[in-house]
């Protein structure tokens, strides 16, 4: 298990992390997700005692990694964003000098072996690791994380490097070890995270920009009052005309697919189907339509959207006065509408 | 600590710094052989063992230049450090591997010494004495050397500093002549490591420079396990 709390660490006046609480309990695998520089490495080093905290606590397995190091150490298995190998080395000989730094007690032979077969080193395991792959390497970092069976690990990127096919055998692996371990991962492939993580963390300025589980974070992002339509016919006209679909809140035409062809994106308020005005509208204007596509959210969006510090859904504040406009438009029809009844 | 200290003696090993360590270090020990005792037809080998000072101040940065900035150049520092051992383990493991590499070079003097019984009789306890003297100096050297190379990531400067220092520590006797200020020149004697190995060299062993030199060597590896300490608190 671990506890984070309030951890900060300052470089002078710069601020890589700030702030940050959270906790992750045995068996569950926590998603760290974050563009470049955002303090996912920084957070990580804190956790493995790599660099101190400016101020707050982290504790493994309940034990402080500023107040007794050596001892919450012996509880993770960190693999660092660079593996820390030792190129002059053989895999075996690494390995084994790691199972003897980290003072393992298991039998060695078999735990080795285990190790090498689980990451699938095995074959290589006589290589000197200056002529290793970057594939290999990692997995080799993989590997010397998982010697001495931490129950905490603490893996930065591990599948940078890896092939498609060596990529899905490692989240697996992570998968399978994150059922009696406590795992924190950190990626900037979302789809790595939502492949593998119980919860993610999205961290950006060095804070926290979001926290849910990944089931929830995609749910909330998910809209199926979005579509994105390809209509032939007059692109003025036919914005006008959208705009004025009750309830509608965001219309906008994007670039020309076709000739004469432009895709719109429309957004209605939430639990409002839009299509069947839509097509109204389309066929009493005899505008074809020629695609039409809801536009959920993916993680990819909120990712960007938290992380940019903008909106998706308007991208100009010139747009942002038209869905204004149009939603102020909708509204005081729907009254007129109403006054007419 | 073992893991640390075995590791290290299999890169001296794998790498080719062991091998010109031994190799530089016989063929210059074995020239003054020749020189001081062959050629001069005597069983007194202290001619030789004052030469050997200024060969280890050449040589012993070769062993120490790469102990931390290569960890530090290839990321595997942040490996050593988050394993669950203590800064002083990973100093002294790495300390005592140079330590032991500078000792198999030293035991050729014995080899020396048994060449000469055959033609005379040796000294065994000023042979021992001399061997005494030099290991000594050379654990502080090392310490030395050690605490540079924790300094910087780049194996060439850490050699180069490290090369100076102990060359400062060995020109400061003839410094110390140059200062008319008694005081400081007094200041200066005490720290030279060259006049306390010369006065053992000559068959006057001191307590209080056995001392010195494991002062010296204790100071330096306590600094370097500071430096590991700042850094990550920084």
């Amino acid at each position: 298990m671990i506890e984070v709390r309030n951890l900060t660490k300052h470089y002078g006046d710069k601020h890589a992390v700030n702030d940050i609480s959270f906790t992750v309990e045995d068996g569950e695998i926590l998603g760290f997700l974050g563009p470049n520089g955002a303090g996912k490495s920084t957070t990580m080093n804190m956790l493995t005692g790599y660099i101190s905290s400016t101020s707050g606590q982290a504790l493994i397995n309940g034990v402080d990694i500023l107040e007794n190091p050596i001892k919450a150490k012996s509880y993770i298995g960190y693999l660092p964003e660079l593996p820390p190998l030792y190129l002059d080395m053989t895999v075996k000989g690494y390995l084994n000098y790691i199972y003897d730094l980290k003072k393992c007690k298991l039998p060695r032979k078999a735990h080795l072996n285990e190790v090498m077969t689980l990451c699938k080193v095995s074959d290589v395991s006589d290589r000197i690791m200056k002529n290793l792959s970057k594939g290999y390497k990692q997995r080799v970092g993989l590997a010397q994380a998982l010697i001495g069976n931490p129950p905490v690990l603490i893996l930065d990127e591990p599948t940078v490097g890896l092939d498609p096919k060596q990529i899905l055998e490692i989240r697996t692996l992570i998968k399978k070890l994150g059922r009696n371990h406590t795992v924190i991962l950190s990626s900037h492939i979302l789809s790595e995270i939502q492949a593998v993580c119980d919860r993610i963390i999205i961290i950006n300025h060095g804070q926290i920009a979001a926290h849910d589980t990944t089931d929830n974070l995609s749910k909330n992002v998910s809209t199926d009052h979005r579509v994105v339509a390809r209509i032939a016919g007059p692109r003025e006209e036919i914005v006008k005309a959208l705009r004025n679909i009750p309830g509608i809140i965001y219309c906008r035409a994007d670039m020309e697919r076709e000739e004469g062809v432009y895709e719109y994106e429309l957004e209605a308020k939430a639990g409002q189907d839009i299509r069947y005005d839509l097509f109204e509208i389309l066929r009493e204007n005899n505008w074809p339509l020629l695609s039409l596509k809801s536009a959920e959210m993916t993680l990819e969006d909120v990712f960007l959207k938290i992380t940019m510090g903008e909106g998706l859904v308007i991208e100009n504040p010139e747009d942002k006065a038209d869905a204004a406009e149009a939603s102020k438009e909708a509204d005081e029809q729907a009254a007129e509408k109403e006054e007419e009844a | 600590m073992g893991a640390i200290y075995r590791r290290e003696i299999g890169a001296f090993f794998t790498s080719s710094i062991a091998y010109i360590f031994l190799a530089v270090f016989w063929i210059f020990s074995g020239y003054f052989f020749f020189s001081s005792s062959l050629v001069a037809a005597t069983t007194d080998m202290s001619g030789m063992f004052q030469s050997l000072f200024l060969i280890c101040v050449i040589l012993i940065p070769v062993l120490t230049m790469r102990l931390f900035s290569e960890e530090k150049k290839q990321k595997t520092e942040q490996g050593l450090l988050t394993a669950p051992v203590s800064l002083g383990e990973i100093v002294f493991g790495k300390y005592f591997a140079a330590v032991t590499l500078y000792a198999i070079g030293l035991c050729m003097t014995f080899v020396y010494a048994l060449i000469l019984s055959s033609y005379g009789v040796v000294e065994w306890g000023i042979v021992f004495s001399n061997f005494l003297a030099l290991l000594l100096v050379g654990m502080a050297f090392i310490a030395i050397g050690v605490f540079v190379s924790a300094l910087t990531e780049n194996q060439i400067a850490a050699f180069i500093l490290t090369f100076v220092i102990l060359m400062a520590l060995y020109l400061i006797d003839a410094a110390a002549g140059y200062v008319s200020n008694e005081l400081i020149a007094n200041i200066l004697k005490a720290f030279s490591f060259f006049s306390k190995y010369y006065e053992i060299t000559c068959g006057l062993f001191n307590v209080s420079t056995v001392v010195f030199y494991l002062s010296g060597a204790f100071i330096f590896n306590y600094l370097t396990i500071r430096v590991f300490e700042r850094r990550r608190w920084s």
